[in-house]
């Protein structure tokens, strides 16, 4: 019969290996710059169009993640989308003249919130509205602006048209 | 050997209240295949009863009949006065505590070696102190003669030796029935000899009954008490080996003499060879 | 004709399987909570299904996470993306190499030992001499091994994805020049608690799956040669199917 003993340390070895390895994939390669847990408090912002913001998307200033969009709902009265962001609590300063855009990350990133500072001497408090907003930028809304504006410099400069028409 | 009042010869011999086990008119048929049609058989207590046939004859079933892993689809087994298939799990494994079996290959759990394999069944249900285990599992092997080999590993045991600490391992718990399943199977004659005097100086020594399943008629026949022979899913002679030697029937005279032809037939069912043969060659 | 009837068969003969595995899975389970009581059982059969499948996983491991190093920074390089190898690397490993190979290794290593043992025992009669011996042998020796395979996987797969990500990182920052500090810390931004639940949720349902197909497969076996034979193949090639199917199944569930 194989030494018990043997058996037993083995195994122990081998499971401990095993948390082991579960503990270092939790602790060394997960995002661990913000948690949930911590104190926070809510801001809410109205898009027009929140383009591709999914919740748990991340809330920065000036690149730094301060918190999570906590979730994004549709306002049957005011027709928009409304996202409520959780901020990390140690960030309780921003001037609540500040702006929240919706922007890419890289090419082909993710979507997340960036709150530009404004000048006020207020900071937000939990539950206040981020009054200036700017919308997820839509490719086809971008694309329609450019002909557009190619068709009135048409109007202005007939020799322009022939090559802009062409697009 | 005992002795005592044998019913005559060819007679099913009905139940006797002093049976250790009994099957009152069993059916049992699986896939559609019929094997037991309403059979009868008693088991003497203290006896060495053997149940004999031609292979395929579902000796093994019965044994699984009486220790409760199998159903039968009509009639009744009874152990020790009890109905097998009417128990209960609990009641039914209290039961299997007091047989114990020899199967054909052993049956020794393979990752143990001998000792651990003779003190599974006490290590299992009993909580003995070690030096008692000890004890027990070097007496029982000291009587089946294998106590030296107690510290091999299944793999290293010969077929005989094999089963015959399969058998230590039976008789640990001191069994009131030992069940047989062609112990005599591939053994050389001198581990025959072996475990024919194993059986019976074990059936005596320990006040137990033997029911021995096998068709090694000569050997089972020095000492037996009494013997069935089965064919075709009934008995069709039962008495003490002498009176089978001497039975009028043909079928159990081919088996008692190990004929090659008789009732049971040599030949496979096949259509007639000379027509066989020239159909073959195409000519007429 | 003959091939629908053979077909319609066919079909009985798959559905009476899955309903007999049904029926024997909800008998483990209700057997394990007793099994866990004999703690030394379920150790050696840890033991058995995990720690000697050690060596295997943490080779195949280490090379296929090699293998993910220049594959996927050749990919990259494409793209001017190489420093996004850890971030690929690490989630391809997660949340579905990591899972799936060690799954099927375990079950070409693992599951065909306890499948054949379990069959073997059937043919030499030991579990029908269990039962005489009124030792029950689901509880003393076919559930401890499904336990032992069920906690040895997760704890594989998660040896599996260490390594693979250290075979990786030997090939994409030793071997290729991708930046240590990047490699690392792109991981770290893209990687997600959530993947990381994903990759072990997985491990721990394929464990569960692999282990049954197992010891259900052995436990059922003819009790011949052939039989074992035939019933380790089926536990290889039932266990990765059922694998993969259950691996579309969870990712669009966790997606």
């Amino acid at each position: 019969m194989r030494s018990s003993r043997a058996i037993d340390v083995s195994t122990g070895l081998f499971v401990l290996l095993g948390f082991a390895a579960i503990v270092f994939l939790v602790t060394q390669i997960t995002n661990r710059e913000f948690s949930l847990r911590s104190e926070s408090y809510r801001l809410t912002a109205q898009f027009e169009n929140v383009g591709g913001l999914k919740a748990g998307a991340p809330v920065s200033m000036a690149g730094v993640t301060i918190g999570r969009v906590e979730s994004i709902g549709y306002d049957m009265d005011l027709f928009k989308a409304v996202a409520t962001l959780r901020i990390d609590s140690r960030y309780d300063q921003i001037p609540n003249d500040s702006d929240a855009s919706i922007l890419t990350a890289g090419l082909l990133g993710g979507q997340y919130v960036g709150i530009t500072p404004g000048g006020s001497d207020e900071p937000f408090r939990d539950g206040d509205q981020v009054e200036f907003v700017q919308d997820a930028i839509v490719l086809e809304n971008l694309i329609s602006k450019y002909l557009f504006s190619q068709a009135g410099n048409r109007d202005e400069a007939p020799a322009d048209a022939a090559p802009a028409a062409q697009e | 050997m005992s002795q005592h009042q044998a019913p005559a010869a060819g007679v099913e011999p009905a139940a006797v209240p002093d049976d250790i086990a009994a099957l009152h008119d069993v059916d049992y048929a699986i896939d559609g295949k019929t094997i037991f049609r309403g059979i009868r058989i008693g088991i003497r207590r203290g006896d060495v009863t053997a149940i004999m046939g031609p292979s395929g004859t579902g000796k093994t079933t019965l044994l699984r009949l009486i220790t409760g892993q199998l159903r039968p689809n009509a009639g009744r087994v009874i152990v020790d006065g009890l109905d097998v298939a009417r128990l209960g799990r609990r009641d039914l494994y209290a039961l299997r505590r007091r047989m114990g079996m020899l199967f054909q290959n052993g049956a020794l759990l393979t990752d143990l070696d001998v000792f651990e394999n003779v003190a599974f069944p006490l290590r299992e249900h009993a909580r003995l102190p070690e030096r008692i285990v000890r004890n027990l599992v070097l007496t029982k092997l000291h009587a089946v003669g294998l106590r030296g080999a107690a510290d091999l590993q299944p793999q290293q045991l010969s077929g005989g030796m094999a089963r015959r600490v399969a058998l230590a391992r039976a008789i640990i718990m001191d069994p009131q029935i030992l069940l047989y399943d062609e112990p005599f199977a591939g053994l050389d004659p001198i581990s025959m000899g072996v475990v024919m005097r194993l059986i019976r100086s074990l059936n005596d020594a320990l006040g137990i009954s033997s029911i021995v399943v096998t068709h090694d008629v000569r050997e089972i026949s020095r000492i037996a008490d009494m013997s069935y022979i089965l064919s075709e899913g009934q008995v069709v002679a039962s008495g003490t080996p002498r009176e089978l030697h001497d039975h009028p029937s043909p079928v159990v005279h081919q088996f008692m003499e190990g004929l090659a032809d008789g009732p049971v037939s040599f030949h496979y069912p096949a259509p007639d060879l000379r027509e066989q043969l020239l159909e073959r060659t195409g000519a007429k | 004709m003959d091939l629908l009837a053979d077909l319609l068969t066919k079909l009985r003969g798959f559905l009476e399987r899955v309903g007999a595995m049904t029926r024997f899975f909800g008998q483990l389970l209700w057997l394990s909570p007793g099994a866990l009581l004999r703690f030394r059982l379920i150790v050696e059969q840890v033991y058995n299904a995990g720690a000697l499948s050690l060596v295997i996983i943490m080779t195949c491991g280490l090379f296929v996470g090699m293998v993910l190093g220049l594959q996927g920074h050749d990919l990259l390089q494409r793209f001017g993306s190489e420093d996004s190898l850890g971030t690929g690397a690490a989630l391809a490993l997660l949340k579905e190499l990591g899972p799936v190979i060690t799954a099927l290794l375990f079950a070409g290593r693992a599951g065909t030992a306890l499948a054949s043992e379990l069959g073997l025992m059937r043919a030499t009669d030991q579990l029908s001499a269990m039962e005489i011996m009124a030792v029950d042998p689901m509880r003393r020796v076919v559930v401890p091994r499904f336990l032992g395979g069920a906690i040895s996987m997760p704890l594989l797969t998660g040896v599996f994805i260490m390594v693979g990500l250290f075979g990786v990182q030997l090939v994409g920052v030793q071997l290729l020049g991708v930046d240590q500090g990047q490699f690392w810390s792109q991981m770290r931004g893209a990687v997600e608690l959530d993947d990381i639940y994903e990759g072990l949720i997985k491990g721990v349902v394929f464990g569960i799956a692999c282990s049954l197909i197992a010891v259900f497969e052995g436990y059922n076996a003819q009790p011949t040669a052939e039989g074992v034979g035939r019933a380790t193949t089926r536990t290889v090639v039932i266990s990765a199917v059922v694998t993969l199917v259950l691996d579309y199944i969870l990712t669009a569930l966790m997606l």
